[in-house]
């Protein structure tokens, strides 16, 4: 069961790529590129030799392989439905939220790292939106640790912990959260452009501008699963709401960001970078709205 | 102080018969005249004539459609300051520097007294791009963010210097010069006419027919030669088709700035749609070898004029529908609006021209103040004014440019097919030969895409073209430009500056 489970995890850090670019070239009235076409770029970039600025330092070459481990650490954590992970502890709702958060502060050093106006630029965005995330994740992970008693995620998604069908509507929400918490951790539009050239306007996309080959492709996989983790998360939510089953959450989670996100990013332009603090304030705001109807529900108030 | 009143259908002036005032009167006299906001100078400029130094002044009164000419002139090697006019008109800044760059002329009291595009037979060689005195602000909040002159996109090279306070933009200082190729030496340098036709189509790629038609403009009031309208409206048909397919490609280019791909993906289908056009008449996208002195390699055929009519009405059509989705929708009124605004006070100071002043509320149109040929004739254009001076703004005004241009097309080609359906087209082959009057001076003065194009020729005692002076309408607008991101987050600097999609070759020439 941990085996698939692992299994399945890759499979849609695989596949969410895929969906997304084949969605937004279907809405452009493209054919669009393979697959796997990310794949192959990833071999692309393995082969590749790297080029390292003299002003960085150590620093600079560590922090791809903390930032790709962290990743991978934390999407050992996550289950898919009701398997069993790998790693799955008391707490690991929170250790899966540092641990991330460890990666990006690695990456953050390793910009500041280069003395470049840009990636320098590019660190203070992704501390900023990094800080401003971080509540409405903690939110989101508290709701569901509060209707289920538990605090590992193994235990929160178990059939047999979810509560009952008036939890229904603070799991729908959960998952709303968890969805608009894609976009921003995995640097997609409105919040940021994957896609763009524009150096002035980039996030996450300028801190890696000095790096190449298989540091980049570190970086670039570790993106994938950071996607994963909370397009699963957000797929186990609503999974848990009808059909808390691995068969369901797992394909649930590739539709749910691949469409999301290509749907979006077709029809609808980036914000005003000031607009992002609002855009991520709001979906905290949602989120502690789950967690206090959650804990309503919890205390069974007669509201009437 | 006499000015030498002329039109823009005008055939050239001797150069003796331009008046030659004193500094001091010059001085005054355009201080005063460019008080007045529907007085704007085109063109100003130095020639060395013998062991004199003489400065031509071409100013276009809006108002009553005229050009005024003046000179004033200084010995060659005579090292008297003069007081600068930029200090009273920054709009004339450019000319000023690129006076000062080119032979040494001091200007007394110049404010922004830097090189504008290191010329290799500029005065002071000491002067490169290495160690272009860039403006600098200290203070400890503030940081300096340089982009380019290499930039990320597949575009010319240029330094921008920015200083911010965190993402807040508090100056822009825009250093071109990298593009520079000499084209004005080059023009003077080669007795060819037709070579020299195909310099002026290179001055800027993007508008190739607007400066091939400025200079064809020029040549032909050197030689006086008379045109059929129909060759007129044909080139008129070029100059409309290019402004549609550059305005089309910038509404595609600012969606994708912003992430929208629909209207990326709608505008690129359709500019491809336009420069096909274009190539399916004369075999090349941009409109080269299409314009040409005295006549036409491409005259129009019934069968030409009705795919342009056909394609045109098309594209027209469903750029409409591009234009309403994107002024309906939320997301991108979000970036556009209340973005990179130059207000219309900055702009005449600056001397904006262009779609870019229009849409600040300046009515600069050479189209309507300056008509020339088609639009001296059969068209009555009326510009597109905004008021706001914003991103959206800018955005607004070339949407409805391309429409009444594919408006334009339609009656010139309508015309065309009731004249000349059944007949041979009366256009002649063009004539590279024709003798130009001798010691004269002659301008074209095109509204291209971007603005006010205009070619000065002057030739010698033998009617030789000798000397050529170039303006792209970029020279002015790129202050603009450096004005509409101040204060704006830095993140939005590509927009203002996609907004205006000035052009690099065209100021550095």
């Amino acid at each position: 069961m941990t085996l698939l489970n692992t299994f399945l995890l890759l499979a849609v850090a695989l596949a969410v790529p895929g969906v997304v670019n084949r969605i937004r070239a279907r809405l452009a009235g493209r054919r669009g590129i393979r697959f796997l076409q990310h794949l192959y770029d990833l071999r692309l970039h393995l082969r590749k030799g790297a080029v390292y600025s003299s002003t960085t330092t150590a620093l600079f070459r560590t922090a791809p392989s903390v930032y790709l481990g962290a990743a991978l650490v934390a999407a050992l954590m996550i289950p898919v439905g009701d398997l069993e992970p790998l790693l799955s502890f008391e707490g690991d709702l929170v250790c899966m939220a540092y641990t991330l958060a460890l990666g990006r502060f690695a990456l953050i050093l390793a910009a500041m790292d280069t003395g470049s106006a840009f990636e320098g630029m590019g660190a203070s965005r992704e501390a900023l939106y990094g800080a401003l995330v971080e509540p409405a994740l903690m939110l989101a992970g508290g709701t569901l640790a509060l209707m289920t008693g538990c605090t590992s995620l193994a235990r929160i998604f178990d059939p047999a912990a979810m509560p009952g069908a008036q939890f229904v509507i603070v799991l729908l929400l959960t998952a709303y959260v968890l969805v608009k918490i894609v976009f921003t951790e995995s640097g997609r539009v409105p919040i940021d452009d994957p896609r763009t050239h524009l150096e002035l306007t980039m996030i996450h996309e300028v801190m890696c501008l000095d790096y190449c080959g298989v540091d980049l492709a570190m970086i670039k996989a570790a993106g994938w699963f950071k996607t994963a983790i909370f397009s699963l998360l957000a797929a186990d939510t609503l999974a848990a709401a009808f059909c808390p089953r691995w068969w369901a959450a797992a394909p649930l989670a590739v539709l749910l960001t691949g469409v999301s996100v290509g749907v979006v990013e077709s029809t609808q332009a980036r914000n005003k970078l000031v607009r992002n603090t609002t855009f991520i304030l709001t979906v905290a705001a949602l989120a502690a709205l789950a967690f206090f109807t959650a804990y309503l529900l919890q205390l069974n108030i007669g509201l009437a | 102080m006499n000015w030498y009143i002329t039109d823009n259908t005008a055939p050239a002036v001797a150069l003796d018969k331009i008046p030659e005032a004193s500094y001091a009167d010059f001085y005054n006299d355009l201080a005063a005249k460019l008080a007045d906001a529907r007085c704007h100078v085109a063109h100003y400029f130095a020639l060395p004539l013998g062991d004199r130094l003489r400065f031509f002044c071409l100013l276009l009164d809006d108002a009553a459609g005229q050009v005024l000419l003046a000179s004033h002139a200084m010995g060659y090697y005579d090292q008297t300051a003069l007081p600068s006019l930029t200090a009273l008109h920054p709009a004339l800044h450019p000319f000023e520097r690129d006076i000062a760059e080119r032979y040494g002329v001091r200007f007394d009291g110049m404010p922004w007294p830097k090189p504008l595009r290191f010329p290799a037979d500029r005065r002071d060689r000491s002067s490169t791009m290495d160690n272009y005195p860039f403006y600098s602000m200290k203070g400890g909040s503030l940081h300096e963010v340089n982009v380019g002159p290499i930039h990320a996109g597949i575009i010319e090279p240029g330094a921008f210097r920015f200083i911010c306070n965190g993402e807040q933009v508090l100056h822009l200082e825009i250093a071109l010069g990298y593009q520079h190729r000499g084209i004005e030496r080059l023009l003077g340098q080669t007795g060819n006419l037709l070579r020299q036709m195909c310099l002026a189509e290179a001055v800027a790629g993007d508008s190739a027919v607007a400066h091939a038609t400025a200079f064809a403009e020029a040549v032909e009031k050197l030689t006086g030669h008379q045109r059929p309208a129909q060759l007129e409206r044909e080139r008129t048909v070029a100059l409309e088709l290019e402004r549609m397919a550059m305005q089309i490609a910038d509404t595609g280019a600012l969606s994708m700035d912003v992430g929208y791909q629909l209207g990326q993906v709608a505008c690129e289908a359709l500019r491809t749609m336009t420069i096909n056009t274009t190539q399916a008449w004369c075999g090349n996208r941009f409109g080269k070898g299409l314009i040409r002195p005295h006549g036409t390699d491409h005259p129009l055929t019934p069968e030409k004029a009705r795919m342009i009519r056909t394609n045109v009405g098309e594209i027209a059509r469903r750029y409409d529908e591009v234009r309403r989705d994107l002024k309906s929708s939320p997301s991108l009124l979000a970036r556009f609006e209340q973005c990179g605004i130059v207000p219309r006070e900055e702009m005449q100071r600056i001397g904006g021209v262009g779609q870019a002043a229009r849409a600040s509320g300046l009515a600069r149109d050479i189209r309507t103040t300056h008509p020339w040929a088609s639009f001296a004739k059969c068209l009555h254009h009326r510009s597109i004014v905004k008021q706001q001076g914003d991103v959206m703004a800018r955005l607004m005004v070339r949407c409805r440019e391309v429409l009444q241009s594919a408006g334009y097309i339609d009656r010139l080609l309508e015309l065309y097919e009731q004249k000349y359906a059944a007949g041979p087209t009366p256009c002649p082959a063009p004539s590279y030969a024709e003798k130009a009057a001798p010691s004269s001076l002659s301008f074209g003065l095109v509204e291209g895409w971007r603005g006010e194009t205009c070619h000065v020729l002057v030739t010698d005692a033998e009617g030789r073209i000798a000397e050529a002076r170039i303006k792209d309408p970029s020279l002015h607008n790129w202050m603009a430009l450096a004005l509409a991101v101040r204060s704006e987050g830095i993140s939005d600097f590509p927009i203002c500056n996609k907004s205006f999609n000035l052009s690099y070759c065209g100021h550095d020439l």
